[in-house]
């Protein structure tokens, strides 16, 4: 898979919710393959506060229109800044980065656990997933109900279970609390989850009571994102891996997560 | 055309400009990127005799125009590198140099001998200067005596061209650039990272799993370049000056400060094309200027 480093303008950003925006940039030059998992690294303008790229999921991409979408929480400087971008800015971007999600037999039962930004990369998954005639189940979580984002398009792809923290949507409480969990029927083939770690830490110790296969999304810091840098490890039982290379996907039981 | 060859004790370079080791990985992380047969050189990441694992994350912390890193020489062994990656970049029509770090002498002598006849790999770079690892790296270029010590052996098994990188985190760094030189260095390179650290002040912890790191970027260039320049007036034999070049103006700074050539460290992570631009833009700086050699610019700096 070649990686490319090219120049994109906004094409438009919406703040569904205070503090996430949508970015959409478009490209001069074809949008290379992309793959359910990968990731980009944004530069956003090279300033002494915000030196080094930026790593996003990528949400979505328009091949016919050279357009690629992020779903971005403001957690920073970088974040902060790159949602102040107008129509027409420039936004230099490498992608594809990384490793993606891999894809169960047909037939299978596929759960997308998602928390908060962390549902960035379901979409394309989902797409994916539903080519491979996957049956697939969505379960996002979040502080409130206007925090839960993209709904409907996740709907066009399967069932949808919400928990709020607040009760305004879906079941009251933790993600990892919802019933689901106990459900006589939980016969899923295969977990997908992207969020915050303790999270995917706590989905990763259900699969792995059940023996059900599980994939991890990770978001360690990174300087280049493609490999170089060496700064992204993270501890397998293989020894330190890199997440922007041999992630940002692990199989749960590769990491050393003591669950 | 402007003639862009250096010469660096017996090699001739196409170009004065290298890539550092530890941004560069082993070239092939940049192919999709650049054409590597391009560069003067590269200079692929740090050598051990055995595996290393490196440090624990977070190994990496943004700064005010830099960033602080404690990889800790991450690297799966000499062995490895002979294996499996040389064979991989051997044909690159440019020159590989193979970084080599050890935590005692005896290891940096086993990485280096492994070397010797590795018909592609014409230099070695002998760092003296990594600020993350707890035994050697740094310990043995912050004192003359131990630089010579492990410069001298080296130079005794090593039979081709030996550049030596060293530490800015001494009082004098012009001292021990004499001191390998007096030892048997071919060369010199500079400014490995400097040691500091950073902090969150909402959870009162240091933002690397260290504590401390090394800090390179621009944030460090004013240094770097003092230090070239001082090292270019006490030594003799070339030197490989390093220190948050993010483009050819500052690359044509350090060639004017003393530098026969010049590597390309952080400003890969943020622009894998940098080291072409940089080769280009200093081409486009002669030509404006009206010079013939590259050679002619090196210490040119007017006082």
């Amino acid at each position: 898979m070649r990686k490319v480093i090219a120049d994109h303008v906004v094409e438009d950003i919406h703040y569904p919710v205070e503090g996430n925006y949508i970015i959409r940039l478009k490209s001069h030059v074809n949008i290379p393959p992309v793959k359910p998992g990968n990731f980009a690294q944004l530069l956003i303008n090279n300033s002494p506060d915000v030196f080094l790229r930026r790593p996003f999921s990528i949400l979505n991409v328009d091949y016919k229109k050279r357009i690629i979408s992020f779903y971005v929480k403001i957690i920073g400087k970088g974040t902060g800044q790159l949602g102040k971008y107008k129509k027409g800015d420039k936004v230099n971007a490498i992608y594809p980065l990384g490793n993606s999600f891999s894809i169960p037999g047909l037939g299978n039962k596929a759960l997308l656990v998602g928390g908060g930004s962390g549902i960035a990369p379901f979409i394309l998954l989902a797409k994916e997933l539903r080519k491979n005639n996957i049956r697939t189940t969505f379960l996002l979580g979040g502080k409130s109900k206007k925090n839960i984002l993209l709904t409907e398009e996740f709907e066009k792809y399967g069932e949808v279970l919400f928990t709020t923290e607040d009760g305004s949507l879906g079941e009251k409480g933790l993600i990892t609390d919802h019933s689901i969990f106990q459900s006589a029927h939980f016969d899923f083939d295969k977990i997908y989850t992207c969020g915050p770690e303790p999270m995917m830490k706590t989905i990763g110790k259900i699969a792995r009571q059940r023996s059900i296969n599980c994939e991890v999304s990770l978001e360690n810091k990174m300087a280049c994102g493609f490999g170089a840098c060496l700064c992204c490890v993270t501890e397998t039982v293989e020894g330190n891996k890199r997440v922007c290379m041999e992630g940002p996907v692990f199989n749960v039981n590769f990491l050393k997560w003591q669950i | 055309m402007a003639d862009m060859n250096v010469k660096i004790h017996n090699l001739e370079f196409k170009n004065p400009v290298t890539t550092a080791s530890g941004t560069f990985g082993f070239g092939v992380e940049f192919e999709d990127f650049i054409d590597l047969n391009l560069l003067g050189g590269i200079f692929v990441k740090g050598l051990t005799l055995k595996n290393r694992e490196g440090n624990p994350y977070p190994r990496m912390a943004e700064t005010a125009s830099g960033m602080l890193n404690v990889v800790g020489l991450q690297n799966k062994g000499v062995d490895y590198f002979i294996e499996n990656i040389y064979p991989v970049i051997k044909n690159y029509d440019t020159h590989i140099i193979a970084n080599i770090n050890g935590s005692t002498i005896e290891e940096y002598i086993g990485v280096a001998e492994k070397l010797n006849d590795l018909e592609k790999i014409p230099a070695i770079e002998l760092n003296i200067s990594c600020p993350n690892v707890k035994q050697g790296g740094m310990l043995f270029g912050t004192s003359c005596r131990s630089a010579i010590a492990v410069t001298d052996a080296i130079r005794k098994v090593y039979k081709k061209t030996l550049i030596v990188k060293l530490s800015p985190n001494v009082t004098d760094i012009a001292e021990i650039a004499k001191a390998v030189e007096g030892a048997g260095a071919d060369a010199v390179s500079l400014i490995n990272t400097l040691l500091g650290m950073a902090v969150n002040a909402e959870t009162r912890r240091p933002l690397l799993s260290t504590v401390t790191g090394g800090l390179s970027g621009p944030a460090v260039k004013p240094v770097a370049l003092r230090m070239v320049w001082q090292v270019y007036n006490a030594i003799k034999i070339p030197v490989f000056g390093i220190g948050g070049i993010m483009n050819a103006t500052d690359a044509i700074e350090f060639i004017l400060a003393g530098a026969t050539a010049v590597q390309i460290g952080t400003a890969n992570f943020i622009d894998p094309q940098v080291s072409i631009k940089i080769i280009n833009g200093i081409e486009e700086y002669m030509n404006h200027h009206n010079i013939k050699s590259v050679k002619d610019l090196i210490g040119a700096l007017e006082i």
